[in-house]
């Protein structure tokens, strides 16, 4: 966070091409396409349960494919699956432990994804983001909605990753703080990163959009339930 | 890889940090060791008051009440052990971080085992001279709570992520994993009843042993594909 040099591989793409995803039986979209590569932001919009979380997490890795390939290639080597290495995740959840202050959480977070302890610069600079630098050293569990939203936003700047997969990024922000979110963003593509982000809200920032509710199956037909689910 | 600006983390040292993350929220507020240890001891103390005072009676049955309760106390604290993670969002956080999921359980596990499943070991001597237990069966009492115990936690491990996203999962959980801990339960106090009556405990310890390995072997990886499944 200290130059605005690229850091991360320009070479970076990341696309899926007839992404079908099913939750519970109910096809949540299918047909899918999207692609992007360093330096991009992608926003996913569309309807409450157009399936823009659900493709958040297919891309992560969390959920499987119905059908459909995602390709992941950095500077020439294409790879099938995908690098967990590469990714974040901000999203509903804020992964705060209540207990811990935010130093303590953000320590373990750094600690996890890196395997090495932060320096106490780097978290200082990290808090300041989203001006949470007074409340480093108080425990979680006293923090109010919007502020464990920020503290869960602070991971962004405080561990390099190339992919941040964002679900609705902006909820329980105020104005300064999704203008800080935006610069924020503004900054990662500058370094080649990549954004994709689900939401409702304009974030400010200049980049693609992808309209889910484009890729919804057509409904009625009853055929369409899965059995192999059952 | 793709980012050249940072080495490849050393998958070690982020093992280590998830188990003192752990070890850490099990003896904080809430946690579940205090609540396990404290389990334990009222338990085990309520048998003198439920079978009579009588010193033959409480000496024999000892090894078999120390052990089914150190059970029954590793159960009680299990239900949270991924369970809260899931919840608050941070098994999400932990399948991104480059350990895998296999790891991720082992973590877990040796953190359970350390902050919960131990202290009981460590304890048991204290509840022994309660039931008035025979002074020859000490040590093999703590060996094979010592050596029995990892079965507890990584038998458990699969119960709990089995039921992790499963809303008042704690009673299914009891009855998915209290029949597996039946071989271990039964080599732990052959040991010490072994011992207590003179015979030789090691053939019990070393099935004990057994136990334990085969527990390492499947409970891990039978872990890592139950969380996988409930992340979905």
């Amino acid at each position: 966070m200290t130059d605005a040099n690229p850091i991360f591989d320009s070479g970076t793409r990341l696309s899926g091409s007839g992404l079908a995803c099913r939750r519970g039986g109910r096809r949540v979209f299918e047909g899918l396409n999207f692609e992007v590569q360093a330096g991009d932001f992608l926003s996913l919009t569309g309807k409450n349960g157009s399936g823009k979380s659900t493709l958040l997490r297919l891309i992560a890795g969390f959920l499987p494919k119905k059908s459909g390939t995602i390709s992941y290639s950095c500077s020439g080597n294409a790879s099938d699956f995908l690098v967990s290495d590469d990714f974040m995740l901000v999203g509903h959840q804020n992964g705060l432990k209540p207990g811990f202050t935010l130093r303590e959480n953000a320590s373990f977070y750094y600690r996890l994804m890196t395997g090495s302890t932060p320096a106490a610069k780097r978290l200082q600079i990290a808090a300041d983001i989203f001006a949470l630098d007074s409340l480093l050293d108080e425990p979680v569990q006293y923090f109010s909605s919007g502020q464990r939203h920020r503290s869960a936003l602070m991971r962004l700047p405080l561990v390099a990753r190339q992919i941040w997969l964002m679900d609705e990024p902006t909820v329980g922000l105020d104005a300064d703080n999704r203008a800080a979110l935006a610069a924020l963003i503004q900054h990662h593509m500058a370094c080649g990163g990549i954004v994709i982000a689900a939401t409702h809200d304009p974030m400010g920032v200049a980049g693609n959009v992808l309209d889910m509710d484009q890729f919804q199956p057509n409904t009625g037909n009853s055929d369409d339930m899965d059995e192999g689910w059952l | 890889m793709s980012h050249p600006s940072h080495a490849q983390p050393s998958i070690s040292s982020v093992f280590t940090a998830l188990v003192r993350r752990d070890v850490t929220l099990a003896w904080g507020q809430g946690g579940a060791s205090l609540l396990a240890l404290g389990f334990f001891l009222i338990a085990v103390s309520l048998f003198p008051f439920g079978v009579g005072p009588e010193p033959q009676i409480l000496a024999r049955i000892a090894p078999g009440i120390i052990w089914v309760v150190a059970l029954l106390a590793s159960v009680v604290s299990l239900d949270r052990l991924y369970q809260a993670d899931y919840e608050d969002g941070s098994l999400d956080d932990l399948v991104l971080s480059p350990m895998g999921l296999v790891g991720i359980a082992g973590a877990k596990v040796l953190a359970h085992w350390l902050s919960t499943t131990l202290p009981l070991a460590v304890a048991a001597p204290a509840l022994a001279v309660l039931l008035n237990f025979p002074d020859e069966g000490y040590w093999v009492l703590v060996g094979s709570l010592l050596i029995g115990t990892p079965a507890l936690s990584l038998i458990g491990s699969i119960g709990a992520s089995l039921t992790v996203a499963v809303r008042r999962g704690g009673v299914l959980m009891f009855l998915l994993i209290l029949p597996l801990y039946v071989p271990t339960l039964i080599f732990g106090v052959g040991a010490v009843d072994a011992a207590v009556m003179m015979g030789d405990p090691l053939p019990h310890l070393a099935l004990l042993a057994a136990t334990t390995l085969i527990a390492l072997v499947v409970s891990l990886a039978a872990s890592a594909a139950a969380l996988k499944l409930a992340l979905e």
